[in-house]
């Protein structure tokens, strides 16, 4: 399948936007992307992201990752009423937000959404500060994950995140689970484990976050999207905007993405190496 | 009279706040983490507050007792062993605040047979437990000469001595030598860990590279020398008040005092020096880190609690002649003691409270997800009960071991060194 370019845009190249690339600056300043902006001001080539996009040189079977197009998104937020709907989560977790202006206004005063999932970095901090090894980096296909038995919900992977794409289940709950209706039955298929609310117990009292749908994953761990096997966010976009799939795979439509158009990533300074990129 | 009266004052603050935290301890086991402020955007609040507040304490106030033990320091001989008490008590209360923060308290066992070696939390839980035995032991050790001895008498306190040392009736000059030696090897040992332990806590905080309020190698140093200064002020408080230091240990009493402004004046400077730097430097995410704490919604725990109670006051008193008046030593270490609580306050909320991806909390409407974060009456409650029990414990265990100077034992008021 030839993967869907957006064509209607014309490339970004540095030559054709030199009138802008002070603003492009500007804005890569305030994303703090710091190491790109110095690459784009001294002319030099995007090195750092080249590398990363081409390095296939991992054990991985996968590297699943999303590219973004911001270009695309118009706001409609149906990507965390999907997430919602799919992983049903409680009250004050989302695994995907739709923030306005996160990466500053658009000329002419034109909204920028700024879509975030989790990123599923490849040197995730989160994992790094987990005390007991609960949250882990998947060997097969880099998605972040929690066990949500082994958690002891101390908050500290929250607290390294510097894209706070955590969220701590406090036990609450939607009035269609308090009050005991058919939804209340209905189990969240995260992780394949299909629990139910149930007061103290698992997820609640635990961190949570996005994990790529994995429980949608076939059993060589590959995503079907004419199937319908794929991130409901990714899934359900009504502008296309969010474009999933397996760097590893250069011929993926993420991978392809990466070459046509311009990516950014969020706070590249941190050395974190997010698994999702920008098109601005 | 004046000591009676500290005494009653200190045994109705205990019992009153353990009644004022009987309901916010049952609101917690019953209903877990909902009647809490914090959420995903502010994920720790006052429970982590006061968890560091606390072995901050217990770290300065083993420290203190280090002078004794491992220094031999004859000034501070008299406070000894009360400061290793003072440390085991604080430690208990350490831990009650932060198995009330855990999502899930009772898998806290998880980071013993799931270590993950790379976490900052994993080494400091490890720690806390190495220094709790450490510290244990060596309160026993101290004691254990004391507790024989009045093991001999008739009565109940004298059975429950006799279970303490397993029966034991060794009170020859050999034995307390070898107690001596023990006691001076543990605390030794206890130096090192002591530093580790809280400086450790201190790493937890300044290894997280996307918190430019904590991120450096200042936060350890700067963890210690608070400990330091929180810990040995409440230890003259609590020899003020328990070992009628105000007269029998004047001497004592005013020279941690003078330890005390020397420890307070190196974390003003400490704290100045991260003001200047991280204001001139210009970052604007630290910047916004140290506005938060000194003009943000929480100014007030700056500017009133932190220096005026905690710093300025104590400064005053501690410079001036009043230095020489044990009573208003006293007065301004409880200042001090009490004001550190608003230091830790200082440290974890305005680190937290700021967006990570500008604009996210106005993403979806939800009370977890804000960087406005003021502690609910449970979660205050909740820390007052811990401080209403640990004053009671702090009670029943001077008046219960025989660390009163002037319990029957004679080696008591010279201390074991």
């Amino acid at each position: 399948m030839a993967p869907d370019l957006d064509t209607a845009n014309e490339p970004i190249t540095l030559e054709a936007r030199t009138v802008d690339r002070r603003e492009m600056l500007e804005r890569l300043a305030k994303l703090g992307a710091g190491s790109l902006a110095v690459a784009l001001a001294s002319g030099s080539s995007l090195a750092p992201i080249g590398r990363a996009v081409a390095s296939n040189s991992t054990s991985q079977k996968f590297r699943y990752g999303m590219v973004i197009d911001t270009k695309r998104c118009v706001g409609c937020k149906a990507c965390m009423v999907a997430c919602k709907a799919e992983n049903k989560t409680p009250p004050g977790v989302s695994y995907t937000v739709v923030v306005e202006n996160g990466f500053g206004e658009r000329p002419g005063g034109r909204p920028l959404f700024l879509t975030k999932p989790c990123f599923h970095c490849n040197e995730p901090p989160c994992v790094k500060v987990c005390p007991v090894g609960a949250t882990y980096k998947r060997k097969q296909d880099g998605i972040v994950v929690v066990d949500y038995d082994r958690c002891i919900g101390c908050r500290y992977c929250i607290v390294a995140c510097p894209y706070q794409a955590r969220y701590f289940d406090f036990g609450e709950n939607y009035p269609a689970v308090t009050d005991k209706t058919a939804y209340a039955g209905v189990p969240s298929p995260e992780y394949r484990r299909f629990r139910t609310r149930e007061e103290g117990k698992s997820p609640v009292g635990n961190v949570r976050k996005c994990t790529f749908c994995l429980h949608l994953q076939d059993a060589d761990g590959g995503y079907d999207k004419a199937s319908g096997r794929w991130p409901a966010c990714a899934k359900t976009c009504t502008g296309h905007a969010i474009h999933f799939g397996d760097f590893n795979d250069p011929q993926s439509e993420v991978s392809l993405l990466l070459t046509q158009r311009q990516p950014v990533r969020l706070k590249e300074e941190l050395g974190t190496e997010p698994n999702v990129y920008y098109l601005l | 009279m004046f000591e009676k009266a500290l005494k009653t004052a200190f045994w109705s603050t205990g019992i009153i706040l353990i009644l004022a935290g009987a309901w916010a301890w049952y609101d917690r086991w019953a209903n877990a983490d909902q009647d809490t402020n914090y959420g995903s955007l502010v994920p720790w609040g006052l429970w982590v507050a006061v968890y560091i507040y606390f072995i901050g304490l217990s770290a300065g106030a083993f420290l203190v007792s280090s002078l004794v033990y491992v220094f031999q320091i004859k000034r501070f001989e008299p406070i000894g062993r009360l400061a290793l008490f003072t440390a085991v008590i604080t430690l208990l209360m350490a831990l009650l605040s932060i198995s009330a923060d855990l999502g899930h308290t009772f898998r806290a066992w998880h980071v013993l047979v799931y270590p993950n070696f790379a976490s900052p939390m994993a080494w400091m839980i490890w720690l806390y437990t190495a220094y709790f035995i450490l510290v244990v032991l060596e309160l026993w050790f101290v004691l254990r000469h004391d507790l024989v001895v009045a093991a001999t008498a008739a009565g109940a306190k004298a059975t429950l001595y006799r279970i303490l040392v397993f029966g034991s009736k060794d009170d020859s000059p050999a034995m307390i030598a070898s107690d001596r030696q023990i006691v001076r090897i543990l605390a030794t040992i206890g130096v090192p860990l002591a530093i580790m332990f809280h400086g450790g806590v201190g790493s937890l905080f300044g290894v997280i590279a996307s918190r430019p309020g904590w991120h450096g190698g200042l936060f350890p140093i700067l963890f210690l020398v608070s400990a330091l200064a929180s810990g040995g002020a409440l230890l003259v408080v609590v020899s003020a008040v328990f070992q009628d230091g105000l007269r029998r240990n004047r001497d004592t009493v005013l020279a941690l005092g003078a330890l005390v402004l020397g420890l307070l004046l190196l974390d003003v400077l400490f704290q100045v020096s991260e003001a200047l730097v991280g204001f001139y430097g210009n970052e604007p995410d630290k910047v916004e880190n140290l506005k938060l704490i000194y003009s943000g919604p929480y100014w007030p725990v700056f500017w009133f609690w932190q220096i005026g109670v905690g710093t300025f006051i104590p400064l005053v008193i501690l410079a001036l002649p009043s230095r020489k008046d044990a009573r208003m030593v006293a007065a301004a270490s409880a200042l001090i003691a009490v004001g550190f609580l608003s230091v830790r306050l200082n440290i974890v909320i305005p680190g937290l409270a700021s967006e990570q991806v500008k604009g996210l909390s106005d993403a979806f409407t939800s009370d977890r997800v804000t960087t406005d974060y003021v502690p609910s009456a449970m979660e205050w409650l909740f820390s007052a009960g811990i401080v209403g029990i640990g004053l009671v414990l702090f009670g029943i265990g001077e008046w219960l071991l025989p660390n009163h100077p002037d319990s029957s034992s004679e080696e008591v008021s010279h201390g074991i060194a």
